[in-house]
């Protein structure tokens, strides 16, 4: 399902497809996978030479497995999170070349989570290859305690760390990789909200 | 507002003959005092006046000067004999002591200071907006590499002065003696966050680009500066729609310097088709453009729809401009 | 003589007030008696004596006591002032534009003495005496931009010019209207301009944008905006949202007078001569309704604006829960006689 543009911050993904460059990374999970093996399809001969996948199966993913490694790309990680990959990212990025393409694929929180450290290394957002694929929850930011609540379904949502009722916004930081959430009932907070499941 | 900046009133302090085609000015301001402080990679308008009362001619130069030192501005000119006689008037007529009027700098090329490392390459006299920009660099510890390319020594114009000044990181190419910049090879082995600056002749920033963005450069990396000279032609008729005019466009004169001597005053930053101000709509047309800009896109020239008056000419039966 | 600074606070107790001749100097926002959101810049030029544009940086009464009011901000959250790495030398752009600007305004408050890089800097009010090397990070207590926006009215974005847009890299902001710098830092014109209603659509940030770009050296500019404030309190956070909204439900028919202000914003966009980056000041005014109603036609006017606002303005300034109880204050003051167009008091 297309993630359709509502406010001018709320990033839009596109379609992965083959870029000019010396070296490619792959970042995906889950269904990201699929977005991979699609650009396959079109890639010129040789394209995985010199391209790395870092992939993330979650919950759905162990299926792609076989038909990743049936690119044959140079460098081939596989790990539980993008939390325990991001470490072995930025060892990269801090050794790579310019030419160094990044492809980017699967939920929201992997492509943010990958571009904010891509941002760190100096690379142009607006350079990156995007596509999403897969669960549409969301990473929030709590404007008022500023902690991060992952994997977001609900509108609104108790945030994790200091427990106010935030309103999920449309507002999204690339720096924080998280859409923003406000108090949504600050006003008054003994207004009652009916919370409804709407990022799945 | 003035169709332009603000303007700098300023005297000639000294006048330096660089080499057989090179020349360079130093202009401080007449009233005393500084000059606006600028950033590397600015450029400044300057009025040229045959004789008091002329129309003057405005030619965009690049500050080659440290943008530190705010005493004095400095520009260097090429000679160019067959052009509209610009840069014949600064280097003929043009003596310490005159009394100029050029624009606030402008920096339609400035350095990207999120850049972890900057890779500079200069043809010629494109080497002016880098003699800036390596100062400014050089004295925040910035990370820079400059590649030059000359004909032949004679014409090196400041390449030993840049050697001198930062040693390793200027590298110097002489075309007579057969060396040339190893493009491919440089630019695969930059660090991730390098940006890429190029100056110099059409046919080398094209050259640049085109293997950059080959080499997976991101267009976000890539950043040039080419201001065009307006070119002679032949003389053509326009109708000013909006003003209700029609001027002609003389044979040494440009389409914008026509439009400004009939009292027209479209706005405008560089006058070399770089800036996008004084972009025009045409109205109606029948004949061919010659189209000179870095501003509108390959689409916008094919349009027919819109034209850049600094630069870019027309020939043919008649030509309508919403001016 | 000088100005007299006020001793007051923007919380607690909230013993902010105009004195009678800062009514007069208010930089009342609305020309005629509706309101629609459009691109009104103007070049920042110097405005008639008295008024907050006799100066392009503006310092009044209550300098010294918003400046202890950041103070606590900053205390509290630290990531009101930030900036990105390569945004350094704006910073020393913006503390040379400060500096000069408001030692040049008010002399007798200001001393700047530069001898090549060696500065010298006297700020009497704040009681500040300060002799640093211009680009030497080492001989401020703080980086230059919170240096001297510690010292200066308003709050203030820093603007990175690339690619044909501006982007948010750096600024302090103790003041705004409910927008988080944290959140917004790094994001480009179109992106923090986002969660704007109607605006959009109009093409208005597309026509702003590309007069900001083309802003030089020695030719700021600027506009008003406004929202309302219960309360004179200066940090109406996002941050704090759920510690200053209540507030807004506090609002009945005989507190208007004191409880709700008129806050309006004086924009200014200048380019900074080192960096080619742009700095946006973002200057603070608030009035009490009571000390609106001193001007009949403010009062007039801002209640036929305040009555017939579109709906999604009104909720994005977040006047929704209190705008009823505030026009029919305003009604009374209302003969339904016309008004002259300008923004200055009859």
């Amino acid at each position: 399902m297309p993630i359709e543009p509502t406010i001018k911050s709320r990033p839009v993904y596109g379609t992965l497809s083959p870029q000019p460059g010396t070296d490619h990374l792959f970042i995906a999970d889950a269904e990201g996978a699929e977005a991979i093996l699609d650009l396959a399809k079109s890639a010129p001969p040789g394209f995985f030479d010199a391209a790395e996948i870092v992939f993330i199966p979650r919950a759905s993913g162990d299926g792609y497995l076989a038909a990743l490694h049936a690119l044959k790309p140079a460098r081939f990680y596989e790990g539980p999170s993008i939390g325990a990959a991001l470490p072995r990212l930025k060892q990269t990025f801090a050794t790579a070349h310019m030419g160094l393409r990044l492809y980017l694929s699967g939920t929201e929180g992997l492509i943010g989570q990958a571009m904010q450290a891509a941002l760190d290394a100096g690379i142009d957002h607006s350079s990156i290859q995007t596509e999403h694929r897969g669960s549409l929850a969301r990473r929030v930011q709590c404007v008022h305690c500023k902690g991060v609540t992952e994997d977001v379904t609900t509108q609104p949502v108790t945030c994790s760390h200091c427990g106010l009722l935030l309103l999920v916004r449309d507002h999204y930081s690339r720096r924080l990789a998280a859409f923003q959430g406000v108090c949504i009932n600050a006003e008054d907070q003994s207004e009652k909200v009916p919370v409804e499941e709407v990022f799945r | 507002m003035s169709a332009g900046t603000t303007k700098l009133d300023v005297t000639v302090a000294d006048v330096v003959p660089v080499n057989e085609l090179v020349t360079r000015f130093h202009f401080r301001p007449t009233n005393g005092g500084h000059l606006p402080t600028f950033s590397g990679g600015a450029h400044v308008v300057v009025e040229m006046r045959e004789h008091e009362g002329a129309t003057p001619r405005l030619n965009p130069y690049s500050l080659m000067s440290s943008p530190l030192n705010t005493a004095e501005y400095t520009i260097s000119v090429r000679r160019d004999d067959v052009g509209r006689g610009g840069s014949l008037f600064m280097h003929r007529q043009v003596k310490p002591g005159d009394r100029m009027v050029i624009s606030y700098p402008v920096n339609l090329f400035s350095l990207d200071l999120r850049a972890k490392k900057h890779l500079m390459i200069a043809g010629g006299i494109g080497i002016t907006p880098f003699m800036a920009q390596t100062a400014q660099l050089a004295s925040s510890s910035g990370n820079f590499e400059l590649h030059y390319a000359c004909r032949t020594a004679s014409l090196f114009t400041y390449g030993d002065v840049l050697a001198e000044r930062y040693g390793k990181r200027i590298h110097l190419y002489h075309d007579d003696r057969g060396e040339k910049i190893e493009l491919a090879r440089l630019l695969a082995s930059q660090p991730l966050g390098t940006h890429l600056y190029i100056c110099g002749p059409a046919p080398m920033i094209d050259w640049v680009r085109n293997t950059a963005a080959a080499s997976g450069w991101p267009s976000e990396t890539v950043h040039y500066e080419h201001f065009s000279a307006p070119k002679p032609g032949l003389p053509f008729d326009v109708t000013l729609a909006v003003s209700d005019k029609k001027i002609r466009v003389g044979e040494q004169q440009s389409l914008l310097e026509a439009i400004e001597a009939a009292g027209v005053d479209p706005p405008y930053l560089c006058r070399g088709g770089v800036c996008g101000q004084c972009e025009t709509n045409v109205i109606s047309s029948d004949g061919k453009f010659l189209h000179n800009d870095h501003w509108l896109s390959e689409e916008e020239h094919r349009s027919g729809k819109k034209i850049m008056p600094c630069v870019s000419r027309f020939e043919g039966r008649s030509l309508v401009l919403e001016r | 003589m000088g100005i007299q600074f006020r001793t007051e606070t923007f919380r607690d107790d909230f013993t902010f007030r105009n004195s009678p001749e800062h009514i007069r100097r208010f930089p009342f926002p609305f020309h005629e008696d509706s309101y629609m959101y459009a691109v009104n810049i103007e070049p920042h030029v110097p405005g008639p004596k008295g008024s907050v544009l006799e100066n392009l940086i503006d310092v009044d009464e209550h300098y010294v006591s918003e400046m202890a009011d950041r103070a606590l901000v900053l205390a509290e959250d630290p990531l009101r002032c930030q900036s990105l790495p390569h945004m350094t030398l704006a910073g020393w752009d913006l503390l040379e534009l400060l500096m000069t600007e408001q030692a040049k305004g008010y002399p007798e408050h200001f001393t700047l003495t530069r001898d090549g890089d060696n500065w010298h800097w006297i700020n009497r009010p704040l009681g500040i005496d300060q002799k640093f090397v211009f680009g030497d990070l080492s001989t401020l207590p703080y980086g230059p931009m919170e240096y001297i926006t510690r010292q200066s009215q308003g709050d203030f974005c820093i603007l990175d010019q690339r690619d044909g847009n501006l982007w948010m890299d750096a600024g302090i902001v103790t003041t705004q209207a409910d927008w988080s710098l944290d959140f917004d830092i790094g994001m480009n014109f179109f992106e923090w301009h986002a969660p704007v209603p109607l605006a959009h659509e109009k093409g208005v940030f597309t026509r702003a944008l590309k007069f900001l770009l083309n802003i030089q050296q020695g030719q700021p500019a600027r506009r008003l905006n406004w929202t309302m404030t219960i309360n004179p309190r200066l940090d109406t956070s996002p941050e704090n949202f759920h510690k200053w909204g209540p507030d807004r439900t506090t609002v009945t028919p005989e507190n208007v007078g004191q409880k709700v202000h008129l806050r309006v914003e004086l924009q200014s966009f200048w380019r900074l001569p080192r960096s080619n980056a742009m700095v946006f000041p973002i200057r603070c005014y608030l009035i009490k309704m009571d000390e609106l109603a001193t001007s009949k036609k403010w009062a007039r006017r801002l209640h036929r604006v305040l009555r017939d606002l579109p709906e999604e303005l009104a909720t994005y300034k977040g006047l929704t829960r209190y705008r009823p109880t505030v026009v029919e204050w305003l009604a009374k003051h209302d003969d339904g006689a016309p008004t002259s167009s300008g923004f200055g008091p009859d």
